[in-house]
């Protein structure tokens, strides 16, 4: 459980970092948290040869109201978004979920930008800006862009972000009002899902984000259409599994998933509009 | 008043609070200075034939000292000693390294020895081994078939057939079950399960001329020292055990990693240490239970059992150890709390390439009761009566002790079925029924499952009994020293062991030390497993203390001119003193004072030899199981667990608590799972099932002391009751609650996948 050997740079500024990105190429990872990043390395399936750690970054770390939208800094701490009162009234649905990732010791250490960039279809964070179509900014070499959730997650722990870039901020609709609910089915308190729900709806649409229904974190966009149809909870969550392919493992099978996809969409939105 | 029965705090626990543990990965004593460090590569083929090893860039890293494998283990190192010398030789004697053939993934190949752990893992990611895949053998029933043999010399994946040997009954001519009018059958799976002590395995050596020196985490300081020899002949050693975060049955002998210690160290003429990972503790050492049962019980439809027979197949793992044998202590128990007047046993354990099965918390006992208590309830749904019902109906009366089972196990004393009636009580028995009842009516989407269980266990076993050392010295000063050969990992014997002394000495528990876990300190002893240290352990105390608190006595009245038999010892002021005349009185410190000037050393050792204690007991758990989704959860457990006099509540209640948590955990959450070609998966914390606070509900605890005849002190062993009772309660409550679906049987672990699919085919 040593990790294989690799140089350590420790970035104080995003620019530092950026810097620090260009110079070393794919060679280099950024380390936020670490709480996903480290244990891969540990079982050396991650041999980064140079580690840029950006979670001193301060000026990453802040949750603001922006208006129409909050925008959270990517090295925000789980810990201080479960707990900002901002995002509790302004988007309880992360506040909610945030509170279930992993247990205290992982909330203190790991960020909001760690478990979006890591595009890990098990985490719980991504399902929640699905629900909310949230937008991500990323500063790269040649600037800053906004990138829409939807066209964030590619692949199996692939996102858009380039080798060469840094994702700065997230941000959210605001949703004071919106009726919510995140569902997490999992065999032990700090567990990952084994499936997982956010909900989002406010009149008459529904974002509905999946946790560990695909090689990506998805949207369940067959029932988010037919909530804007007028389909009740239960007739929407009926095709919460339509067009997810997940995987089969020690937890659950295919077809196990498909079920409590259903059963937590209509749970959730069961929650969300009542 | 005596301080046995009190809630002592305990002695252990200011100094794991405040400065914390002195594990064997943090000894920092001078003689290790400079040591080098071991990394060890690992198959990671289940079953092949190892073709060639290349070390040549692994030998030519930074800081790499030495590369070792088979091929250079010169002749006079051994194998690993047998535990059991019950077995064809080449499965028992397991070499140090996998010599030709790997047998399971995680069997250590090659030591690569460096300056640094970083340097050794390092260079160990460069040594490669070319495996040629061989057919495997993972699950029992497939290695009992011989499908594929794993040791070829040998000829067939039987390790031991009990009954073969004589040492289970084997299923006999006459067909028990002729006479029932009931006949119910029922195949169990009892799965593998991960001691996981929070510390894993750790060594540190060092040679001092021809004496070795070795610090390690174990359960059984004297049992390594014992097993050293085995490997190399007529060692010189001293075994230094600090402290231990836990073992589980996983520490009791030596294992190879562990044994090539002394030969490495020698080799490169360096102080060694090895600490193990996480993935290394869950892949290299070994699982416990796993075992299949076929249980057929009969009897009349108005509940009364008149015949049972279990058959067992035990996984033994790669090689023969301790697990091999497990299957015969289920046999010894497969009666259970129930007078039942034809049993049959057949019981046998098979090779398979995984990790070799070990000990853990219960070792073949847990599953006796789990195969009984399966077979009642089923018997009891078939007759279409109460669970419990049947249950008190076959119970062994109370009257009935010392009782002696069909097939020859004799329970010292019980009241078991006062057990059963506390726990219910306490549980609430009539108000979960009515609860149950109310929500079948509503047909409720969460269902109520109330699920009991009666066992009894062996401790300090086999039969007949065992054996512990101990010394009671009293120092110049007049306080007490106790040398043990049981080993605390966690067990208090700091505590308890004092307590045992001040009440026959008569002094505080802060005056009286207790010294163990060093084989040239202690001079003999067995160690600390099999719930075995206060029954034999606690017992050699007290004779000891008896004793020594004779030779006091003595010396006490020459101080106060009388006769030897008319001085007294207070026990609850530690004055001797004469008969009657309680005002002139001399304390230890004189007494010890004038031994000591009369150059008289107060100490007394020996070994205390006791028979095997039979504690028993009640669980009720209730479960909640949502029938959308399979998803069980615990909100209730109460357990009636009686071990005898309780010498301290508190210490009792910590290991029923730990008990019961391991119990509940393999029935819900734990399992050690192989894929089909013997890949571990479940090899960390995220994936193993480790269950936590947050799964569990407060526990209720009834006590109950019905003491032993068979040692002084009353006691029975308590460490394995919690792990024994819940696991089948648990199981029993999940089905109770979907009976009313038609389900009578799912195997554990409670997945909500596995429960789910039981409700959705019923
Ligand atoms: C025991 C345990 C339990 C957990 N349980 C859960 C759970 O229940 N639910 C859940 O959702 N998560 C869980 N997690 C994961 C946790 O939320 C992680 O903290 C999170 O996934 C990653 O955040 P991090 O800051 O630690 O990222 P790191 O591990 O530091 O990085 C992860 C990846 O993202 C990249 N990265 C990080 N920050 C940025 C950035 N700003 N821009 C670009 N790339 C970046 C890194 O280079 C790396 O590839 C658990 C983790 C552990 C160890």
């Amino acid at each position: 459980m040593i990790p294989a050997a690799f140089e350590y740079i420790r970035a104080d500024s995003a620019d530092a970092a950026l810097a620090a990105l260009a110079e070393h190429g794919d060679e280099a990872k950024l380390l936020a948290g670490g709480h996903s990043l480290i244990p891969l390395m540990r079982f050396r399936l991650a041999r980064p040869e140079v580690i840029v750690d950006v979670g001193r970054v301060d000026d990453l770390k802040y949750i603001n109201d922006a208006g129409d939208h909050l925008a959270i800094g990517a090295l925000t701490r789980h810990s201080d978004v479960e707990t900002s009162d901002l995002v509790k009234a302004e988007a309880p649905l992360l506040s909610a979920a945030t509170s279930y990732v992993g247990d205290p010791q992982v909330r203190h250490r790991g960020t909001i930008g760690g478990s979006v960039a890591h595009g890990d279809p098990a985490s719980d964070i991504p399902s929640v800006l699905l629900a909310f179509r949230a937008t991500l900014i990323a500063q790269g070499p040649g600037g800053t862009r906004e990138i829409p959730v939807d066209d964030f997650f590619q692949g199996f722990l692939e996102t858009d972000l380039a080798p060469d870039e840094i994702l700065t901020e997230i941000r959210l609709p605001k949703a004071a009002g919106a009726g919510w609910s995140f569902q997490k089915f999992n065999r032990r308190a700090q567990d990952w899902a084994i499936v997982g729900v956010s909900a989002l709806v406010q009149n008459g649409t529904a974002g509905i984000g999946l946790v560990n229904m695909d090689s990506t974190p998805v949207r369940a966009a067959a029932a988010e259409a037919a909530v804007a149809s007028g389909a009740s909870p239960a007739e929407a969550a009926e095709s919460a599994a339509i067009g997810c392919e997940p995987t089969s493992d020690l937890n659950a099978s295919v077809e196990y998933r498909q079920h409590l996809a259903r059963v937590l969409t209509r749970r959730a939105l069961e929650e969300a509009t009542a | 008043m005596s301080i046995m029965g009190t809630r002592v705090l305990r002695k252990e626990d200011p100094k794991f609070l405040t400065e914390g543990a002195t594990y064997t990965a943090d000894v920092r004593d001078p003689r290790l200075e400079g040591a080098a460090h071991v990394h060890f590569v690992r198959s990671t083929f289940a079953h092949a034939k190892i073709t060639s090893i290349d070390i040549s860039d692994a030998a030519s890293m930074p800081g790499v000292l030495g590369i070792c494998t088979a091929d250079d283990i010169p002749e006079d190192v051994g194998t690993v000693p047998a535990a059991v010398p019950l077995f064809p030789p080449s499965m028992m004697n397991r070499p140090l390294l996998a010599t030709g053939t790997a047998r399971f993934v995680g069997e250590p190949v090659v030591a690569v020895v460096a300056e640094t752990p970083t340097q050794a893992a390092d260079a160990a990611d460069m040594v490669f081994v070319d495996y040629e895949p061989l057919p495997v053998a993972i699950d029992i029933e497939d290695a009992n078939a011989d499908n594929n043999i794993i040791f070829d010399d040998v000829g067939t994946n039987t390790a031991v057939d009990f009954a073969m040997m004589g040492m289970a009954t084997g299923i006999g001519e006459e067909d028990i079950f002729a006479d029932c009018d009931v006949v119910v059958k029922q195949r169990i799976i009892n799965h593998k399960t991960a001691p996981a002590p929070l510390e894993g395995r750790s060594v540190a050596c060092v040679w001092e001329g021809e004496k070795l020196i070795i610090w390690l985490s174990s359960q059984a300081p004297h049992g390594f020292k014992g097993a050293l020899p085995g490997v190399y002949e007529g060692i010189d050693c001293q075994v230094i055990c600090p402290d231990v975060g836990g073992g589980f049955g996983q520490k009791i002998g030596g294992t190879p990693e562990e044994l090539i210690m002394p030969h490495l160290s020698r080799v490169y003429n360096r102080p060694m240490r090895w600490t193990e990972t996480r993935t290394e503790n869950f892949i290299g050492i070994g699982h416990g239970r796993a075992q299949v049962q076929y249980a057929t019980i009969g009897g009349s439809s108005d509940g009364e059992i008149q015949s049972y027979r279990l058959e067992v197949i035990g996984d033994s793992g790669a090689y023969c150890g301790l697990g091999a044998f497990l299957p015969f202590f289920t046999h010894i128990m497969a009666a259970g709390v129930y007078k039942i007047p034809k049993i049959e046993t057949a019981a046998k354990s098979v090779v398979t390439n995984t990790a070799p099965v070990l000990a853990y918390r219960g070792a073949g006992r847990p599953e006796a009761t789990a195969a009984i208590e399966r077979a009642i309830d089923i018997f009891a749904a078939e007759c279409g009566l109460s669970a419990v019902e049947v249950r008190r109906k076959n119970l062994i009366p109370a009257d009935a002790f010392p009782y002696t089972t069909p097939h020859g196990t004799e329970y010292d004393s019980g009241a078991y079925e006062t057990s059963l009636d506390k726990a219910l009580e306490a549980a609430d028995y009539q108000a979960l029924l009515a609860e149950q009842a109310a929500r079948r009516e509503r047909g409720d989407r969460i269902q109520l499952g109330i699920g009991v269980s009666v066992y009894v266990e062996i401790t300090g076993g086999p039969a007949p009994g065992g054996a512990e050392f101990a010394r009671v010295h009293i120092t110049p000063e007049g306080k007490a020293q106790i040398f043990s050969g049981a080993f605390s990992h966690g067990q208090s014997h700091a505590t308890t062991f004092a307590m045992v002394a001040a009440d026959q000495l008569g002094m505080s528990i802060d005056d009286i030390e207790v010294v163990q876990g060093d084989t040239d300190k202690v001079p003999e002893g067995t160690g600390t497993f099999a719930s075995r240290s206060l029954q034999f352990g606690g017992s050699a105390v007290y004779d000891s203390s008896r004793e020594v608190a004779n030779q006091a006595r003595e010396i006490a009245a020459k101080l106060l001119e009388a006769d030897a038999e008319d001085v007294v010892l207070d026990t609850s002021t530690g004055a001797f003193h004469v008969q009657g005349t309680p005002a002139v009185s001399k304390s230890w410190a004189d007494v010890a004072a004038a031994a000591a000037n009369d150059g008289v050393t107060l100490q007394h050792e020996g070994s205390h030899n006791a028979n095997c204690s039979y504690p028993f007991g009640a669980h009720v758990v209730v479960a909640e199981v949502d029938t959308e989704t399979g998803e069980v959860t615990v909100p209730k457990i109460v357990t009636c667990d009686d071990s005898g006099t309780i010498l301290n509540p508190n210490i009792i209640e910590g290991q029923r608590h730990g008990g019961i948590a391991q119990g509940i955990a393999q029935a819900l959450t734990e399992e050690f799972v192989y894929d089909e070609d013997g890949n571990p998966v479940t090899s960390n914390f995220a994936d193993y099932g480790f269950i936590s606070a947050a799964e569990l509900p407060s526990f209720t605890l009834v006590p109950l002391e019905t003491p032993t005849p068979n040692n002084p002190l009353g006691a029975k062993g308590i460490g394995e009751s919690g792990a024994i009772g819940s696991t089948p309660a648990l199981q029993s409550a999940v089905v109770n609650a979907l009976s009313h679906l038609g389900i009578r049987h799912i195997d554990i672990p409670l997945s909500p996948e596995r429960v789910w699919s039981a409700i959705s085919d019923s």
